[in-house]
């Protein structure tokens, strides 16, 4: 299998135009020790491009890629310079996932751990039970994104859909533009120095010069955490 | 699951390579629908004295020189243009009138579609196969509508296949599925709207024709659409100059756009448009749930 594979430096490049994908899966389920780069030139839409790596390595894929990009990683710094389809960076639980252009639904959702860059737009269902990882999206998120968040942090940059935050447990999120509605038990809080230190950092790790001061904070008010029989209109 | 392409030329010099650009769309849409397609073809209007019926027939062996001789004895002057299962009549007798000697004299045989601009293909088999069964890359014109389909809830049969047609130069895609088709059946069956399969997108698309026959716009019409359409739909709909697109408002199923000063492609995934010429300069978007995007014929 590795006879096929191109070596450029210290990039090793498939090209899913004349490569299947799961040469490239494979190979990136191998031994990847004292490789520093992998490229993929046209992914064209290809589905489950880079789900479940487990090694610090860097994969660019050059252009749009299908569903579940870079699902299930770990340690990999995975870029998608162009745009990334449905379940984008799912359950990651380590590592750095960037995409270039917009995601759509679903991106970074149940991520246990790692940094999703989004730079673009998300779709619906950003961070959908998010499970302790971070998200930053640069543009807009679209409604329903982070229902049922556990752990784990969001920052958006600029406006959210409807239902934002739905059921939040412990996860919070930071936007900076309008919100069209938040979900149930989901509200906006004031922001602590411990929060603007937060948006800070998750800021520049994206790449991205806003100022934290201009975010807001959103969080659980808790009232769903405990069942109450008077009050079933709420759930 | 379902696939779903659609492709508006706006260079008209394009216009003959309509099939040529379209052919990989359809089969790039497979693993999303290997078991039937079809295709909505607008092409330049025949006069406005001519109506263009597509017809078709399941049973490989037809013999259409027959129906062919028939029909012309029939309607006096006629033009047939025969594909393998499949004919296209075209006449200044009124549509219903072949529609009623079809139904009398050839059971087996079924109106696919009737307009000034439209001919309709649709069967089983892997999208491919169809394409290749209907030669759908010698198509030209300037806009279709096209379907993959993986059935859900209505079996695999031709008449089942989308693109369904309602009325003239009208045809509707779909990816999803309705919760309450039976009810929207139910109340045009009581306004004397016939149907011709038991699939839910035929509600659909007879439930949109029925508000455009009213004189409503189609935007309009869509507007209705979302108050009383229950399920997961991504529509894309086809008129003799336009092409429109919806999402339902939870987005449950994929739609992307890619649009260039030469063309606006449409498919479920941009896997079946990464072929397109001048794609990697084209502004690319998704649709956004509950909103409404036409584009129509220069």
């Amino acid at each position: 299998m590795v006879s096929s594979v191109k070596a450029v430096k210290d990039a090793v490049v498939f090209d899913l135009a004349v490569q299947p994908l799961r040469e490239l899966n494979q190979y990136l389920h191998g031994d990847l020790q004292g490789v520093k780069g992998v490229t993929v030139e046209n992914p064209d839409g290809a589905h489950s491009i880079a789900v479940g790596m487990n090694a610090a390595v860097q994969v660019d894929i050059n252009g749009h890629a299908g569903y579940y990009a870079a699902g299930m990683n770990q340690h990999a710094s995975v870029v998608v310079h162009g745009n990334a389809g449905p379940g984008c960076a799912e359950n990651m639980m380590s590592g750095r996932v960037e995409v270039k252009g917009f995601a759509s639904g679903g991106a970074g959702a149940s991520a246990h751990g790692g940094l999703l860059v989004i730079q673009g737009d998300a779709g619906l269902r950003c961070g959908i039970s998010l499970k302790g990882g971070n998200i930053v999206v640069g543009g807009d998120v679209g409604s329903f994104s982070a229902f049922m968040a556990q752990a784990g942090t969001m920052v958006i940059c600029g406006d959210a859909g409807d239902g934002l935050g739905d059921s939040l447990y412990e996860a919070v999120l930071y936007v900076r533009g309008e919100v069209k509605s938040l979900g149930a038990d989901a509200r906006f809080e004031p922001m602590a120095d411990t929060d603007l230190a937060t948006v800070k950092q998750l800021l520049a790790d994206a790449g991205l010069s806003h100022k934290a001061s201009e975010f807001k904070r959103i969080a659980s008010a808790k009232t769903l955490y405990h069942w109450n029989a008077d009050s079933k209109q709420t759930y | 699951m379902c696939g779903i392409v659609g492709l508006l030329l706006k260079n008209k010099a394009l216009r003959p390579r309509l099939g040529e650009l379209m052919v990989p769309m359809l089969i790039g849409m497979t693993e999303r629908g290997p078991d039937s397609s079809g295709m909505a073809v607008f092409g330049e209007p025949v006069m406005n004295s001519h109506r263009k019926v597509s017809l078709y027939c399941g049973d490989a062996g037809f013999n259409w020189r027959h129906l062919e001789g028939a029909l012309l004895e029939f309607l006096g002057d006629a033009q047939f243009e025969v594909k393998a299962n499949h004919c296209i009549v075209t006449s200044k007798a009124k549509p219903d009138e072949i529609r009623a000697w079809v139904g009398r004299h050839h059971p087996s045989v079924h109106v696919l579609s009737v307009g000034r601009s439209i001919d309709l293909y649709k069967d089983v088999g892997l999208p491919s196969e169809v394409a290749a069964r209907y030669a759908f890359k010698n198509f030209a014109g300037s806009h279709l509508v096209g379907h993959t389909r993986m059935a859900t809830e209505s079996a695999v049969t031709p008449q089942n296949a989308h693109p369904y047609t309602a009325g003239e130069d009208w045809c509707l895609v779909h990816n999803g599925s309705l919760a309450n088709p039976n009810s929207i059946r139910r109340m045009l069956e009581k306004k004397g709207i016939r149907f011709e399969s038991d699939c839910d997108t035929e509600g659909a698309c007879r439930y949109l024709h029925w508000r455009l026959d009213m004189g409503e716009t189609l935007e309009t019409a869509l507007e209705h659409a979302f108050e009383d359409f229950d399920g997961f739909f991504t529509l894309l709909m086809g008129t003799e100059d336009k092409l429109a697109l919806v999402r339902d408002p939870f987005a449950c199923k994929p739609a992307v756009v890619a649009e260039t000063d030469d063309y606006v492609a449409i498919a479920s995934e941009f896997h079946s448009l990464a072929h397109l010429p001048g794609v990697k300069h084209a502004n690319i978007f998704e649709p956004k749930p509950s909103e409404v995007y036409s584009w129509s014929v220069q």
